[in-house]
């Protein structure tokens, strides 16, 4: 790679702009498609539109153009993942969701929460949550959790949540709490289909008990919706 | 390494924030799997010239294989594509005991 080209491609990810690093396997020629254009090689067209499939399919791969193999490498910004609710659960969850390569937003407006020594290396948030979540637009590549236990705080972010494309949307409380929230959501609006989105309790049945297994249990169910696994989705054809 | 990955595997980082440091740097990268191979397309290693080393393109099977390539790679700027196939058990080839095949891309950095 040209140190050119390694520096855009550097830039880029720092930017979090989405970007697609194509190599010419037979000869090492290379291209980098960004939002700004082209750097290095020119790119067919054809590949140009194969490329920007990989970022959405967030899938590297290589293709055949006119018999040449080439590698289209996706380099999209990190996953987001939210945490509303600045608490024990969320101090251990942080640290185990940072290797798994989320960028993390810690949300709570109670300040002697979210401070940022609880929660070195992410952003912590002291909005509101529906205030924080609409700064944040969450998409199809946001997974979003509640751990507040505090309707005041849990609900407005689930609202937001509900009205976004994220993917996971998880929320911390008993099999009571979870209905009593439901029926509050209902009052917002949502339907049952929108409300299904919804994992309460949240994360995977592996009886879970601590801060740090509850975060495992959290993190391992978003991984399994992220990578389609059987097990939960299952769940999710079942409640739709 | 940018903060944005802080903890995360971020090995075309590591390896940049070696080559900035001064070192030579080759960094491999699969590019086609078939069959049950352990990393998918897009997962890379960096080796560098003093020998470290970070992140797989394959369970362990293949990587110092992948190093050696790297090491003439960072030498002579040319890049490699190499393909692995499946380990025949009686000779002492290297491949992927999976049962899986691989193509690997490497070049230098910078």
């Amino acid at each position: 790679m040209t140190p050119t080209l390694l520096a855009a491609l550097t830039a880029a990810r720092a930017a979090k702009k989405p970007v697609v690093l194509a190599t010419r396997l037979d000869d090492g020629t290379q291209a980098l498609l960004a939002e700004d254009g082209t750097h290095g090689a020119s790119l067919p067209e054809a590949l140009v539109h194969q490329a920007l499939a990989a970022l959405a399919d967030d899938e590297s791969r290589t293709v055949e153009h006119e018999g040449v193999r080439w590698f289209l490498h996706a380099h999209n910004p990190p996953q987001r993942l939210v945490i509303v609710g600045a608490v024990h659960v969320a101090q251990a969850l942080v640290p185990m969701a940072l290797p798994l390569g989320f960028g993390i937003t810690v949300i709570d407006p109670r300040r002697a929460f979210a401070t940022a020594d609880r929660f070195p290396g992410v952003t912590v948030s002291s909005d509101w949550p529906d205030e924080a979540m609409d700064a944040l637009g969450p998409d199809r590549r946001t997974a979003i959790v509640t751990l507040t236990h505090d309707p005041k705080l849990d609900d407005p972010a689930l609202d937001r949540a509900l009205k976004s494309d994220a993917y996971y949307i998880g929320a911390l409380g008993s099999r009571k709490t979870h209905a009593a929230r439901l029926a509050r959501l209902t009052a917002l609006g949502h339907g049952p289909a929108s409300l299904a989105r919804i994992r309460g309790p949240v994360g995977l049945a592996i009886e879970a008990t601590t801060a740090p297994e509850i975060a495992l249990s959290i993190l391992a169910e978003i991984v399994a919706v992220r990578r389609g696994a059987a097990l939960v989705a299952q769940v999710a054809g079942a409640a739709a | 390494m940018s903060d944005m990955m802080t903890g995360a595997e971020d090995i075309l980082g590591l390896a940049t924030s070696w080559a900035t440091g001064g070192e030579r740097v080759a960094i491999a990268t699969v590019v086609e799997t078939w069959g049950s191979s352990p990393r998918p397309a897009g997962s890379q290693m960096a080796v560098s010239e003093a020998g470290r080393m970070a992140g797989s393109v394959s369970g362990g099977c293949i990587e110092g294989a992948v190093a050696d390539a790297a090491k003439a790679v960072m030498e002579s700027g040319a890049p490699q594509l190499l393909s692995f196939g499946v380990t025949n058990e009686r000779a002492w080839e290297v491949g992927l005991a999976c049962g899986g095949k691989v193509s690997v891309f490497v070049e230098r950095l910078g």
